[in-house]
């Protein structure tokens, strides 16, 4: 999997045009010599096989190489990186779930009168704005016109308000649709109307019968959207200015620097994976079906 | 009756939108006493339990007019109208004075919490127990409910446990706090006839125990003529008749309950006869029970003729795995060394509880199944030595009708197109017009008219669709119909008209049927020769009369005592009957012992029961 990855965006990045040209750039007048000179010392004159086979053997040791910009060691870069997209992901995450749960049910409950009606509305709203332009929209509300958050940059609570918002906005808007969608399902059973004639109130009804039995589904839904969100990021973070992988990926792409493009998409996919595994787990957690006798 | 009713429905109304389902019902219940409410599908009978309990509103159906006064005690103190509660007020009798049990004891429980967490649930909620007490009376009412070791049963989840536990369970719950008023609908109808015995034993144990008033909601006569004081007949959301269940059996006043009462094959009703019977139909004309035909013997089997098909030691096992790699752990033994045959214009009857492998043998036979091991023949050809072409040309012989009327047609092609697709794919007609002329010629044949071919099957009623399915099934011009469960799902008046349908098909036709059932009454009606099926080995194979008039095998004898028996004058009764449904499932090489069949009298075998007793007796 990690190998299938990583080979494909070796390759493609191969495409994008040569880096020796990027960095000379700056330097006024270049000759072919000079580019060759270039090319030898970042490794760049190898066939494409043996720059990817000395890539994998990097990454068994955890060597993601040099930037071919300044030199720092990418894994530096990416542990500088990392903790601010996994911070802003699970808390936008945390925004959709928290949200988008009740919201779900309610709409369930209620279906066809109001509450749903709006609700589904909203979502439709939430679901037809791209996430850039939302987040340029909260930008110049929240920050310029009445000076509310911090336009950018990642300092402290406030800073995460506007990025995350953006994000679990988003999220939320489909996940809403989901919940409400896999709980009209639930609450058809027997078992919530058996539930219903014990006597138990609605939230008990709700929130303890139907819900973790709507969360197979959900969890599913929510590990595969944690890879989408992370692609949603490099955009948000752009916006917002964050110190995150995807403004790391974002200027690694427009300098060529094919080591810590290599190395961000790697440790993507390796989360990605993770959250598959994590996912497998909680579904034995949440039903005893699925756990081994 | 002088004492006041536990429960007393006052001119009940129900509407779902503008629909009213439920129209001026009325009727009481008395503690220790069983109110029966009968009625087929879409009578309103379920309705009516959930507006009792008022979960109706739940179902975006409100009740529109009426009382329901529910008198806690008998000595006569206000009673309390269930209609005008609020819904916090009726919370509190929810599951506490009035408890309920559903149909489905497969997804009544939750899957997701222990048998333990859902008991305890009622007893913190409405006896207010602490966790501890709660378990301690919740391994109370597992024992009530006759289920053995109880504490462990508290640990574990509903996927554990069979049709007939999640039952018991379920009734656990509804005593938890000993409600004065028990509704049931439709506890027993989708368990299997020896585990419906003994739910229905246990229910009548401990209604006497606690003298609880039971309203049970039913579609089957015997059930009723076993469990019933008082009976409610409702057919279109209206009580047609009311009376005492000796009454009602005895001497029905209105035309519909005759109608239902003749509808219900009764089982013991063929004794002595050799032959099945075609009876004549009671059908409801307007307002008048009016009799349609006669009764004839139906003499249709050529034994002297080759059989259709031969099964010889037919053995079909399905491997489980464990895990993803894992290899072979257990094999589903759902066919062991089975032989029959069937002639032509007779119908075998395979009997048996779930997990008999009788719906496997018929799939086997349609070759939607392999066989792991034995030989099947069509017309003294094996089916293993047929070329492409001849397997073809079997598919057309044989034909499947299905349970499920609902299911088996496509429901976005009109049911003309349905009919004629095995004259399409065998390439019987060639031409529209003839085509088109046969597929008008089928559905007349099945009691429909030509003008229907243009519908779409969610146009057609269930019974409908089974005559939809019964002409698909005719289109090819078969020599055998393996009909599987094929009444199961149906009504018993739309059932009664069916079987008249399907024996009138094989006197015209000489059909073979391979009937496959696990209701003996009707078993008892149609066939020629009946097979009993125990874990996928015959038992028992004889003709009717044989099997059911003296039946050899305890599983037989047992499988016949538990059929709920349509007349309360013969109420019996019967001991507890023990124990679960085994499953066929077993670990790889643990081989199940064939028993040999033994012949007791001409044409009538028996599995030996030697060292074998205690299991098939459990």
């Amino acid at each position: 999997m990690v190998i299938a990855v990583t080979l494909i965006v070796s390759f493609a990045i191969r495409l994008t045009g040569d880096p020796a040209v990027m960095l000379a750039q700056g330097a006024g007048s270049i000759t072919e010599a000079d580019l060759e000179r270039i090319r030898e010392a970042l490794g760049l004159n190898q066939s494409f096989l043996a720059q990817y086979i000395g890539f994998l053997r990097g990454l068994v040791v955890g060597d993601f190489g040099r930037s071919f910009m300044g030199g720092t060691p990418v894994s530096d870069l990416i542990g500088r990186a990392l903790p601010a997209t996994l911070a802003l992901a699970f808390a936008s995450l945390f925004v959709s779930i928290v949200v988008s749960i009740p919201l779900g049910i309610k709409a369930a409950v209620s279906r066809g009168r109001w509450p749903d009606q709006m609700i589904r509305i909203f979502s439709l709203i939430g679901l037809s704005f791209p996430n850039f332009w939302l987040a340029i929209m909260l930008v110049l509300l929240l920050s310029i016109t009445f000076n509310l958050l911090p336009p950018s940059g990642m300092e402290g609570f406030s800073s995460f308000i506007m990025p995350a918002a953006t994000m679990g906005i988003i999220l939320t808007a489909t996940n809403v649709r989901l919940v409400r969608t896999t709980m009209l399902d639930t609450l058809r059973s027997q078992y919530i109307m058996v539930a219903r004639a014990k006597g138990l109130s609605n939230t008990v009804v709700l929130y303890k019968h139907a819900l973790r039995n709507c969360s197979i589904p959900l969890i599913t839904y929510f590990g595969l959207q944690f890879g989408g969100l992370l692609g949603g990021i490099v955009v948000v973070e752009r916006v917002f200015n964050w110190p995150g992988l995807g403004t790391l990926a974002f200027e690694a792409v427009s300098a060529r620097d094919y080591p810590v493009l290599q190395g961000v998409i790697t440790v993507l996919s390796l989360m990605i994976i993770s959250i598959n595994l994590l996912v497998d787990i909680a579904y034995g957690l949440v039903d005893p079906r699925v756990r081994k006798e | 009756m002088t004492t006041t009713p536990a429960l007393s429905v006052r001119s009940l109304g129900v509407n779902f939108g503008s629909n009213q389902v439920v129209k001026n019902l009325s009727f009481d219940v008395y503690s220790g006493k069983t109110t029966a409410i009968v009625g087929e599908s879409g009578s309103g009978k379920s309705v009516t339990s959930l507006a009792i309990m008022r979960l109706v509103e739940y179902m975006n159906a409100e009740i529109t007019s009426g009382t329901i006064l529910f008198h806690r005690d008998a000595s006569g103190s206000q009673p309390q109208d269930l209609t005008q509660l609020s819904d916090k007020a009726m919370r509190k009798i929810r599951g506490k004075d009035i408890a309920m049990i559903f149909q489905e004891p497969m997804t009544s429980l939750n899957p997701v919490y222990t048998i333990g967490d859902q008991i305890t649930e009622v007893l913190v909620l409405h006896e207010k127990l602490t966790q501890d007490a709660a378990r301690i009376e919740a391994v109370k009412l597992l024992k009530l409910v006759r289920l053995a070791d109880a504490e462990a049963l508290l640990k574990r989840y509903p996927h554990q446990l069979s049709g007939g536990m999640r039952q018991r369970v379920m009734i656990a719950m509804a005593l938890a706090c000993r409600p004065k008023v028990l509704v049931a609908d439709e506890p027993t109808t989708a368990l299997d006839v020896t585990i419906q015995a003994q739910i229905l034993t246990i229910m009548r144990d401990l209604q006497q125990e606690l003298g609880m008033a039971v309203i049970f909601i039913t579609h089957d006569m015997g059930v009723v003529a076993e469990m019933a004081d008082q009976v409610v007949v409702m057919r279109h959301g209206e009580k047609v008749e009311e009376a005492s269940v000796e009454e009602i059996f005895a001497r029905p006043q209105h035309p519909y309950t005759q109608a239902l009462l003749a509808a219900v094959p009764k089982l013991g009703s063929m004794q002595g006869e050799a032959l099945p019977r075609m009876d004549p139909l009671v059908v409801l004309d307007g307002n008048v029970a009016r009799t349609l035909g006669e009764s004839r013997q139906q003499d249709t089997a050529r034994t002297d003729a080759a059989p259709v098909v031969e099964i010889e030691k037919l053995v079909t096992r399905f491997d489980i795995r464990k895990g993803f790699f894992g290899g072979i752990s257990h094999r589903v033994h759902a066919v062991e060394n089975v032989s029959f045959s069937i002639f032509p214009g007779e119908t075998l009857a395979l009997v048996g509880e779930s997990g008999s492998g009788k719906s496997t043998i018929g799939r086997t036979i349609q070759q939607l199944q392999e066989s792991t091991s034995g030989t099947i023949r069509f017309g003294g050809k094996a089916v293993a030595d047929m070329s492409r072409a001849e397997k073809m040309r079997l598919r057309q012989e044989v034909q499947y009708i299905f349970q499920d009327p609902f299911a088996s047609l496509d429901p976005r092609k009109t049911v003309g197109f349905s009919i004629a697709e095995p004259i399409r794919t065998h390439g019987l007609l060639h031409g529209a017009k003839a085509i088109r002329q046969r597929v008008n010629q089928l559905l007349e044949r099945v009691g429909l008219s030509a003008d229907q071919a243009e519908r779409y099957p969610h146009e057609f009623s269930g019974g409908q669709r089974q005559r939809v399915c019964i002409a698909r099934a005719l289109a090819s011009k078969p020599k055998l119909i393996i009909a599987d469960e094929a009444l199961s799902a149906l009504d018993v008046s739309i059932q009664a008209q069916i079987i008249h349908l399907l024996m009138e098909l094989q006197q015209d036709e000489g059909l073979a049927y391979l009937f496959i059932s696990h209701d003996m009454a009707v078993v008892e009606k149609m066939s020629h020769r009946v097979a009993v099926l125990h874990l996928g080995q015959v038992v028992e194979l004889g003709e009717r009369r044989a099997v059911f008039d003296s039946p050899q095998h305890s599983y037989t004898r047992k499988l016949l005592s538990a059929v709920p028996v349509a007349n309360p004058a013969q109420r019996q009764e019967r001991a507890l009957l023990q124990g679960d449904i085994l499953s066929p499932i077993r670990k790889v090489g643990d081989e199940p012992h064939h028993m040999p069949l033994v012949q007791v009298a001409a044409g009538h075998f028996v599995a030996q029961e030697v060292g074998s007793a205690e299991r098939l007796a459990s």
